[in-house]
């Protein structure tokens, strides 16, 4: 078996973003978490929940890319029922960030003035309620000072900073467990939740991550490497949930 | 009492300014043919509310969109509607970007005649400086928790599509998802449902389980026989997304000759049977 790509890498930490959840609805939105969540599920987190990308929850989703074997439907999920579920808690959603800053403040919704963006992206979508209500992290497939941003745009997924002006009855669901990028992991556990440099990708150098930073992180002492997936992890990602590869166009493998 | 009517004569009713609701959900059972009519007629200054999906872009390319009520606007399969982003690009509608479960509240707290709903969506995000009439409450309990009071959303008109229906307004969709079409016609004054399919009330029992009837007559005031309205949108099982027809209509987004070849072939026609006879012919 050879080395791990960058993008087998990336797919882990998502994977490893669930570690602990249980019985959690997992949600993904991108390749990199969509091959992490079902990773993590095929693994070490098998009471996961995770739906067919419609309106059922199955017991495994279909692949990333192949063949998908015939799945069981466990429950029914239509949209009215997600939000039920969503501001019920039980869920853990990696979302994608078209820019964050220091505390996790996410936005998908346009960049520019809002009543005139420069380049109008999602809209809202779900990014406020999720973010107050159950845990969130974030996936960025290449990251940049420009989406490591000292302020976004548009706050669309909330950040430690304004969820703590809200007050600890508001903010008690709010978590923002990891932000996963193509170059490190990166987390909140600091006294006052900003953002910390938690794993770098093999490969990858801490002076390289800090040019793709808009914002300065913390950093302590010696940081670690992002691990990379045991042998069977990696025939999981490429014989069952991504047999056609599809994930290296999400991200590349660096020269 | 039989309800039946055409696209021509729902759209009729609309006036200048009212509040449309459309139902469905992104590129998904889009009552098309009654927003095709709407692009016929000269109503303008439309606020509409939405999970928004083409009849949002094909709605601003026509400039008939004042405010926008919405969580997002998607082709699905297509991630960005071009005409929308366009359309906010240029400044030129009022954007009333909401949470995705806030414009559900919105619906419910209307079709409960009620002034608002509580919710934590939308607390420290943009959304309340995007929309300063959003207010908010606080519980009246022990925990005096500050919430978001999130408006009713009353429509003046609200358009969906279902699968069957009868003559007297009993609706019944029969593929994976509500959506929130029962929450659009609760919250309106007027509403109207196209169907892919007229039946008689006890036919609909053939199709599909008692939880598919989800509209009843006291939720309808005009039914609209018309095959193949949501297309391009899907409305399984009767047919899929037309993805091929989608590709064409964001790709011609991008170039106003061939969006003008495009509009000039399938949407500056006289009716709806004109549409469906341009979009057999392919």
């Amino acid at each position: 078996m050879t080395q791990a790509t960058r993008g087998e890498i990336c797919a882990v930490a998502c994977a490893d973003a669930f570690r602990g959840d249980g019985e959690t609805l997992a949600s993904c939105f991108g390749t990199a978490p969509a091959i992490g969540a079902r990773l993590a599920k095929a693994t070490f987190e098998p009471e996961l929940l995770m739906t067919d990308g419609v309106c059922t929850v199955v017991d495994m989703p279909a692949p990333v890319s192949g063949p998908a074997p015939e799945a069981v439907v466990e429950a029914w999920l239509p949209f009215r029922t997600v939000f039920d579920h969503v501001w019920n808690g039980h869920r853990h959603v990696i979302m994608a960030a078209s820019q964050i800053d220091r505390y996790g403040n996410q936005n998908f919704a346009c960049i520019g003035e809002h009543a005139k963006p420069k380049a109008q992206l999602l809209g809202m979508r779900g990014a406020p309620g999720n973010t107050i209500s159950h845990t969130t992290s974030y996936w960025v497939a290449s990251q940049t000072a420009k989406v490591f941003v000292p302020e976004v745009d548009v706050v669309s997924g909330v950040g430690y900073d304004r969820a703590a002006k809200l007050g600890p009855a508001t903010s008690r669901h709010h978590e923002i467990r990891l932000v996963i990028s193509n170059l490190a992991v990166y987390d909140f556990e600091t006294p006052d939740h900003r953002m910390r440099l938690r794993s770098v990708h093999p490969g990858v150098t801490v002076d390289e991550v800090v040019a793709n930073t808009g914002f300065e992180l913390v950093i302590e002492g010696n940081v670690p490497e992002t691990r990379g997936p045991t042998a069977a992890e990696l025939a999981l990602i490429r014989e069952k949930i991504d047999p056609k590869g599809v994930l290296a166009r999400e991200v590349p493998n660096p020269e | 009492m039989d309800k039946r009517t055409t696209e021509r004569d729902a759209v009729a009713e609309l006036r200048d300014g009212m509040t449309i609701g459309i139902g469905g959900w992104g590129s998904r059972r889009k009552p098309m043919s009654i927003v095709r009519e709407i692009l016929r007629s000269p109503v303008k200054d439309l606020t509409v509310v939405t999970y928004g999906g083409p009849d949002v872009g094909l709605l601003c390319n026509a400039g008939k969109i004042k405010r926008l009520v919405y969580g997002f606007v998607s082709l699905d399969s297509i991630p960005l509607e071009p005409h929308f982003r366009k359309a906010r690009q240029a400044g030129s509608i009022q954007a009333a970007e909401l949470d995705e479960g806030m414009l559900q509240w919105g619906l419910l707290a209307a079709s409960h005649r009620l002034p608002f709903l509580p919710t934590r969506a939308g607390l420290g995000s943009d959304v309340l400086a995007i929309n300063p009439d959003i207010k908010l409450v606080k519980s009246p309990y022990a925990d005096g928790e500050e919430l978001v009071a999130m408006p009713a959303l009353e429509l003046d008109v609200a358009f969906i599509h279902m699968n069957r229906g009868d003559v007297r307004g009993n609706g019944q969709y029969l593929g994976p998802d509500p959506y929130f079409d029962d929450m659009f016609c609760r919250a309106a004054k007027r509403r109207f449902m196209s169907v892919e399919k007229i039946v008689g009330t006890a036919d609909m029992a053939n199709e599909g389980p008692l939880q598919t009837r989800v509209i009843n007559r006291t939720m309808v005031d005009g039914v609209i026989e018309a095959p193949g309205g949501a297309h391009f949108t899907e409305c399984p099982p009767d047919y899929d997304r037309d993805e091929a027809f989608q590709k064409e209509y964001a790709a011609t987004a991008k170039d106003e000759d061939a969006w003008q070849a495009f509009k000039k072939k399938y949407l500056d026609l006289e009716s709806e049977a004109e549409y469906q006879k341009a979009v057999g012919k392919r």
